[in-house]
């Protein structure tokens, strides 16, 4: 029995047959993070006493039968822009080095209720903005599968962490592909579920009508009992949604018989890497091989997606990240005159180029004379390519394609052009667009042997639909 | 002066709501606590957390929207403006700009001349006041209180449809009436509860465009409102009158010195980088809401003072300055239901009531005594168990501590003495004592029984009603 490979449905069921307990999980995760975390760098902070306190905590819960679902006892890696109390909480920016929330976010007190152990936070882009998590304050994250490559972005450490098992399972945040595109990059499963099914509460905003925070697991069954632990009603989120399907662990069959699989033509052009594109086919034959009607179709305003999500995106980030300035916590700058020169000089030294990038930006779209002519023609755009979704879910139950164009880059060749780079979201982004849920599971791997995602998404509130999909898909190893 | 120059004003009024909790937090909005106790992660801007609309607060602006004749936006948003200013912790105020609640009402307004005209109101939104910047002076630092983060405000925006200073008075006064009326704030403008910037500028009698406009801030008073208005009226005249011209700017009156100074340009104005604040879903009221507003609305003074003249037998003088004042006709109200003659509770509140007011420099909505201890004290005149001056002192003392009368009266031993045993015993003192004006009484100087009345009064400590020593002190005399 070694922990190090166990899922999460898999360690919590050991652990309730007395078999290890939940100090032992934690110590083991600590050691293999002490191991390994030099070379990966997944973690900014880990919370070796804060994890082991837990640890005992939940064993106790768990010896008493107060606590015994599928993540009790089970150690866990979050990203580090969701708000853990007394925690550093940094973004992985300079600008919060030193930054301990005073509060718990929504999603991370629902993990500790279902009895997981936090072991800390896991490294990312800048607020989340990047695909690399080259653009952390705190150096790179390595891709476990091949060091010399990035894990992806921004939940990069997150992703990482899972697939270098140096935690069971983790959570990140996705506004543009976030989770799914670094699952993908790193060999893992990962969701971004339907906007406002996870609070929101204590997730440090990026893109506040896009961010949602969910699983990176190394399984589906793991994903959907995360899933399920991570959603709740929150009135502290006005976004927040009231939900009765959330027992998402339900949908864990091996059944996509007469499933309705759509495949978008656009998602299969040009700019897409032989190895994914023939990857991905493939996996859409698995499920046509277990009796999903699968068929091709023109989505349509693809090519629109991603400058309407980087006008947006970057809109309400320019305008999110104000609060940084200095004044209240976080990094000041040692000397200034007066107080412009005070904000000016510590948003200058406290963010990084990806991050002040994205914020001239946004700052731009939104200033008078142009606010009609970029943002608001934005949301007409984002408007509309919901409406492509609406069309497509009249048809198919679920759309199915590869997660990004190609498996991971080599650290350093991305951000010199951030163009190209933005152009890399393109499968991903216009799930945030329209507010779906939509997954990243392992199909296989190039000839380098990096692995690969395909990406299936569902219409809003149908995460059931493709957790069956993505189980049964998984199912053709029995792996899990 | 040759040229006739008339004076164009439009009024930007920011009233804080009277809801118990802050806008998009569950803090409480009491006055006064210690600095920084009444703050939450939402208030003080900290970085995760949300904010969730106070429903109080958008009830509280349609009912405004409602009482000023507005049509209430059916599907309305927030909006982000954003500023860089330590007093406001996001960096960024909530407000509403492109889709506010209320929009193209207006008021009727009495004008100088004893006429009636409307003042047209442009829009009415929703908003989060901010926090309060201390400058330490000693310390040569700033310190940041957020306890006022996070209030909610009201901002009602007339259109530029006052010409004088006595219009504007009337128009605030008719706004604080009907807040007042709703009961959805108190409209304290020394308080900071109502705060009005006026836009001002000049014309040409018979122009058909304005002028130049400027918009004066920190008025803090009625009488500072009205000399900013007409200092500011004749400064911009003096400007055209010398061939200069109106400079569009902010300017802050200085009420000790009586004049104003520029704050910043329009060359400065800021570009507030307005959007819909994507963390609160847009509101859409309900035809079902709107009803119930609607039906939850008050009787407004036009109706008050109507009802009045019909059930209640006091001046129409009365009547215009009681129901002036929403805590006045409260208590008004509240005495007579507990049996009070309203034509009494009328003069207690005309006389004594706003005598005292004014010499505390109390307002209506502080006042401390309960209608029940008004009703009682007008119970113990009429059964004659205190006299007349006894009531005053002790309606002194209920107003500043709003004692109850009837115990008050007991232990200060105030009653009028009912024996009339030991009035007699006093009053024949009295008449052994003063033979001289004894005397005079009895050669028919009728004066002479004043002072008589008044030596028994001051041997009494008062507690006599002064018509009964009156009789008795003749009835004894002509013996």
């Amino acid at each position: 029995m070694n922990v190090l490979d166990m899922t999460a449905t898999q360690l919590s069921a050991a652990i309730r047959a007395g078999e290890t307990t939940a100090v032992e999980a934690a110590e083991t995760l600590l050691a293999q993070i002490e191991k390994e975390d030099k070379k990966y760098n997944c973690y900014v902070t880990v919370d070796r006493e804060g994890a082991l306190t837990q640890a005992r905590a939940v064993q106790e819960k768990i010896e008493a039968g107060e606590l015994a679902g599928p993540l009790a006892g089970v150690p866990v890696a979050v990203k580090d822009n969701i708000c853990t109390e007394g925690l550093l909480t940094t973004c992985s920016s300079k600008i919060l080095h030193n930054f301990a929330p005073t509060y718990t976010a929504e999603a991370v007190k629902n993990l500790q209720k279902a009895g997981a152990v936090i072991l800390g936070k896991t490294n990312m882009d800048e607020f989340a903005m990047g695909s690399t998590t080259e653009t952390s304050a705190y150096g790179p994250t390595k891709n476990p599968r091949n060091p010399a490559h990035v894990p992806g972005g921004s939940s990069g450490g997150s992703a990482a962490a899972v697939a270098a098992g140096e935690c069971i399972y983790a959570i990140g945040s996705d506004t543009g592909g976030s989770i799914r595109q670094p699952a993908s990059y790193c060999g893992v499963v990962g969701m971004k579920p339907t906007y406002g099914t996870v609070s929101r509460y204590g997730l440090i905003a990026y893109g506040s009508s896009l961010d949602q925070i969910g699983p990176l697991t190394k399984s589906v069954e793991d994903c959907a009992a995360v899933l399920e632990a991570l959603t709740s009603h929150d009135t502290k989120d006005s976004t927040s949604v009231s939900r009765d399907d959330t027992d998402f662990t339900t949908a864990l069959a091996e059944d996509v018989k007469g499933l309705r699989i759509g495949i978008p033509n656009d998602y299969l052009g040009e700019g897409l890497n032989d190895e994914v594109r023939t990857a991905v086919l493939q996996a859409a034959e698995v499920l046509a091989g277990k009796g999903a009607v699968v068929e091709r179709f023109d989505l349509s305003l693809v090519e629109y997606a991603i400058p309407a999500y980087y006008t947006i995106a970057a809109a309400e980030a320019s305008s999110n990240l104000e609060r940084f300035d200095g004044i209240k916590y976080g990094y000041r700058t040692e000397e200034y005159a007066g107080l412009h020169n005070m904000y000016k000089k510590s948003r200058s030294e406290g963010f990084g180029e990806e991050v002040k990038r994205r914020i001239m930006l946004g700052s731009f779209v939104l200033s008078s004379g142009y606010y009609d002519a970029y943002y608001l023609k934005a949301l007409k755009v984002k408007a509309l390519i919901k409406k492509a979704f609406d069309e497509a879910f009249s048809r198919y139950d679920l759309i199915l394609g590869p997660v990004a164009p190609a498996t991971a880059p080599k650290l350093g060749e991305s951000l010199a052009d951030p163009i190209q780079m933005y152009l890399g979201d393109i499968y991903t982004i216009a799930v945030n667009l329209a507010g779906l849920p939509a997954m990243s599971v392992p199909c296989g791997e190039d000839s380098r042997g990096l692995p690969i995602g395909l990406q299936l998404i569902g219409d809003c509130f149908q995460e059931k639909k493709l957790i069956r999909a993505a189980y049964t898909y998984e199912q053709r190893e029995k792996k899990f | 002066m040759s040229r006739q120059y008339e004076t164009v004003i439009g009024l930007e009024v920011h009233v804080e709501l009277a809801t118990k909790t802050k806008i998009f937090c569950g803090c409480s909005t009491a006055f006064g606590a210690e600095a920084n106790t009444q703050t939450c992660p939402v208030c003080t801007g900290m970085p995760g957390s949300l904010p969730v609309l106070n429903r109080q607060v958008l009830e509280y602006a349609i009912a405004v929207g409602l009482a000023t004749n507005c049509d209430i936006t059916r599907y309305a948003k927030f909006d982000r403006k954003n500023y860089f200013y330590p007093d406001n912790p996001q960096n960024y105020q909530i407000s509403q700009l492109y889709l506010p609640i209320c929009r193209n009402g207006g008021v009727e307004i009495e004008t100088q001349l004893g006429g009636k005209k409307i003042v047209g109101i442009h829009e009415i939104h929703m908003e989060e006041d901010a926090g309060k910047l201390i400058h330490d002076e000693w310390e040569d630092c700033s310190l940041v209180d957020y306890n006022r983060s996070g209030v909610p405000l009201i901002e009602i925006v007339s259109e530029p449809d006052m010409r004088s200073a006595g219009e504007v008075i009337a128009y605030l006064e008719k706004l604080r009436q009907l807040i007042q009326y709703l009961g959805a704030s108190d409209c304290k403008l020394q308080e900071g509860s109502m705060r009005a910037d006026v836009n001002l500028s000049v014309r040409e009698a018979g122009a058909q465009t304005f002028g130049t406009r400027t918009e004066m801030k920190n008025l803090n008073s009625f009488k500072a409102i009205t000399r900013a208005i007409e200092r500011e009226k004749e400064r911009q005249i003096d400007l055209i009158e010398s061939g200069e011209s109106v400079v569009q700017e902010t300017r802050r009156w200085d009420d000790a010195k009586g004049e104003s100074y520029a704050m910043r340009s329009k060359e400065d104005a800021q570009d507030y980088r307005y959007f819909p604040d994507p963390d609160l879903t847009p509101i859409c009221v309900s035809e079902k809401m709107l009803e119930e507003i609607r039906a939850g609305q008050p009787e407004f003074r036009t109706e008050k003072m109507a009802r009045y003249r019909e059930e209640f037998d006091i001046p129409d003088y009365d009547i215009e300055i009681i129901t002036g004042e929403k805590p006045l006709a409260d208590l008004f109200e509240a005495a007579v239901a507990m049996g009070a003659q309203p034509k009494k509770v009328s003069n207690w509140i005309m006389g004594e009531t706003l005598r005292l007011m004014r010499e505390c420099e109390v307002d209506a909505s502080d006042l401390r005594f309960s209608p029940a201890n008004l009703a009682k004290l007008i119970l113990l005149t009429d059964t004659k168990q205190i006299n007349s001056s006894v009531a005053k002192e002790v309606f002194e003392v209920m107003f500043a501590e709003n004692v109850d009368p009837e115990q008050y009266v007991e232990e200060k031993g105030l009653k009028i003495a009912g024996d009339e045993g030991a009035l007699r015993k006093t009053v024949e003192e009295v008449i052994a004592g003063n033979p001289q004006s004894v005397e005079d009484y009895r050669n028919g100087k009728e004066k002479a029984i004043g002072f008589l009345v008044g030596q028994t009064m001051k041997a009494m400590k008062g507690k006599a009603d002064p018509g009964a020593v009156n009789q008795m002190l003749r009835e004894l005399l002509q013996n």
